[in-house]
């Protein structure tokens, strides 16, 4: 048999070479495909990793926006969306919401004075089935033009160089905006009195097929009454998910979802730039918030607020986020699900 | 005209080569699709959810006209251990072929994410959202699937091995320019 193989590898040199050679360019191809061959490659798996404090990811969490709490109720569609779009959760009608206060960190456990960013994961589910899912927060832009400039981002904040961040500003001049808005925009007592921001650009589709780029936010109806950082941090660790239990267990709380409509020429596919102030809004609807629920098992906790999670009649537009906030929530929830036995359930 | 057909019919060429080439491109998407945070990570997953649907579908197909239809007999000078792995091999190319997009449809259904195809067109959920589920079915997905590519390339390996040192007409029996012996309709 051993010499069988030996003379027909002789014989058949050229074959074998050729199978050879067929394999491995098969094999390269996918290994590249796979960017085993390309350790610089922005990869979801990087991105999500980048958000880690030192001490490593809280396990079970979502890997950003770790703090939060869920919430069930109602949108109540106006049908003024319509006009511009024939997805069905614009249509006239309630339809069930579900979604998730929560707060921009890894950490679970940070104090609600620490944190600047506040968010809204929200899901709606039109009459027909249609799944509409967003994730809005509440500065009025966002800090950086590109995936790979957030990636940078992330790496600069957590860097040991005290002038990361500095260097980061210079490199990145549509950071100020965000910056500013950081620094000198004043908190809120409460999650019902955050005005929550989709910042990200997405295509209207009509029901003649025609295409308006858009951007939506959530509009607080009561009043907001602005408040220091310290008084935050006076109320407590916990206050705001304490605050918004007893406030939505007394009356539940309502937003007006506001789409703003592009004019031709507004950057679409950079959520770092505001529109002018000027562009026309449409109130859709209201959201009404009727109920808070904990987060273990709390319907929100195993919901990926994937914005690429869209009803026909609203597709994803030039703007480069939505694909890449895809691709990282799916590898964070991978990660959070496959460590569910390290999530405290209540 | 008598004795065992020699080639496979022209259906079950068709499907083998229009299924070799979406399967690979399945594999290659698939890898693709979780390497990257771009702009093509959206249509990637589209196309990985749609087409792996539509060989499902195919695979099935596939296995009826494969019971219907047959396949010719493998030479009979193939040592047995040859003959024992060609037949494994292809018994686990089919049970791939039907689990990969099976564990995917349910790894979606797990997730209690909406199992969108294309604009409107939705499938039902097929599981109950869970943890747990969605975890043994998505690791399952990711090492089943590196698997049908080795077994793949294996595949490849042993049909060339047909074709270019035994020439044994193994080959032949699957490829476009095959005429079946006994095929009345036949060029």
């Amino acid at each position: 048999m051993r010499e069988t193989l030996a003379s027909s590898l002789r014989t058949h040199l050229g074959a074998y070479a050729t199978i050879g050679a067929v394999v491995t360019a098969l094999a390269g191809g996918f290994a590249y495909t796979a960017g085993w061959l390309s350790p610089g490659r922005l990869t979801p798996t990087k991105l999500v990793d980048a958000f880690a404090p030192p001490g490593g990811p809280a396990l079970g969490h979502r890997r950003n926006h770790a703090k939060g709490i869920c919430f069930t109720g109602v949108f109540e569609s106006n049908g003024q969306g319509s006009v511009a779009s024939r997805a069905a959760v614009f249509a006239p009608g309630t339809f069930p919401a579900l979604g998730r206060f929560n707060l921009g960190t890894a950490d679970p456990g940070a104090p609600d004075a620490t944190v600047r960013v506040r968010g809204l994961g929200l899901q709606i589910t039109a009459a027909n089935g249609e799944v509409w899912r967003s994730a809005m927060i509440d500065a009025p832009v966002f800090p950086v033009s590109t995936p790979q400039a957030f990636y940078d981002l992330l790496l600069a904040s957590r860097s040991k160089d005290p002038d990361a961040l500095k260097t980061f500003a210079g490199a990145h001049p549509e950071f100020a905006a965000f910056g500013a808005w950081a620094k000198s925009a004043p908190y809120t007592g409460s999650y019902a009195e955050e005005r929550y921001n989709g910042l990200n650009t997405f295509l209207l589709v009509a029901a003649s097929g025609a295409e308006r780029p858009a951007r939506w936010s959530f509009v607080p109806q009561g009043p907001v009454v602005p408040i220091s950082a310290a008084d935050l941090a006076a109320r407590g660790p916990d206050h705001l998910e304490k605050e918004i239990a007893e406030r939505v267990a007394k009356a539940p709380q309502r937003w007006t979802a506001q789409l703003t409509l592009a004019d031709p020429g507004d950057p679409t596919a950079d959520p770092s730039k505001a529109w002018p102030e000027t562009r026309a809004t449409v109130a859709v609807g209201t959201l009404v918030v009727q109920r808070i629920e904990a987060e273990p098992d709390g319907p929100c906790r195993d919901i990926n607020f994937d914005p690429t999670v869209l009803p026909d009649g609203i597709r994803v537009s030039d703007d480069p986020f939505p694909a890449a906030r895809s691709a990282a929530y799916a590898r964070s929830f991978d990660l959070r699900t496959a460590e569910a036995k390290h999530y405290p359930s209540r | 005209m008598t004795g065992p057909v020699q080639t496979f019919t022209r259906l079950q060429r068709a499907l083998h080569w229009v299924m070799a080439a979406s399967i690979l491109a399945m594999l290659f998407i698939g890898v693709g699709m979780v390497s990257t945070v771009g702009p093509q990570y959206l249509s990637l997953f589209t196309t990985h959810k749609t087409l792996g649907i539509a060989l499902l579908v195919l695979a099935l197909v596939r296995l009826g006209v494969r019971a219907r239809s047959g396949a010719p007999p493998l030479p009979a000078d193939l040592p047995r251990p040859l003959q024992l792995a060609a037949t494994a091999s292809h018994y686990l190319l089919y049970a791939l072929m039907i689990a990969l997009p099976l564990i995917g449809w349910g790894m979606l259904s797990a997730s209690a994410y909406p199992i969108v195809l294309f604009g409107p067109v939705r499938l039902p959920a097929i599981l109950p959202q869970s943890d747990t589920l969605r975890t043994l079915l998505w690791h399952a997905h990711v090492y089943l699937a590196l698997a049908f590519f080795a077994l793949i390339l294996l595949h490849l390996a042993a049909a060339l091995f047909h074709g270019l040192v035994r020439r044994d007409g193994v080959l032949a029996s699957m490829t476009l320019a095959a005429t079946r012996r006994g095929d009345a309709s036949g060029p």
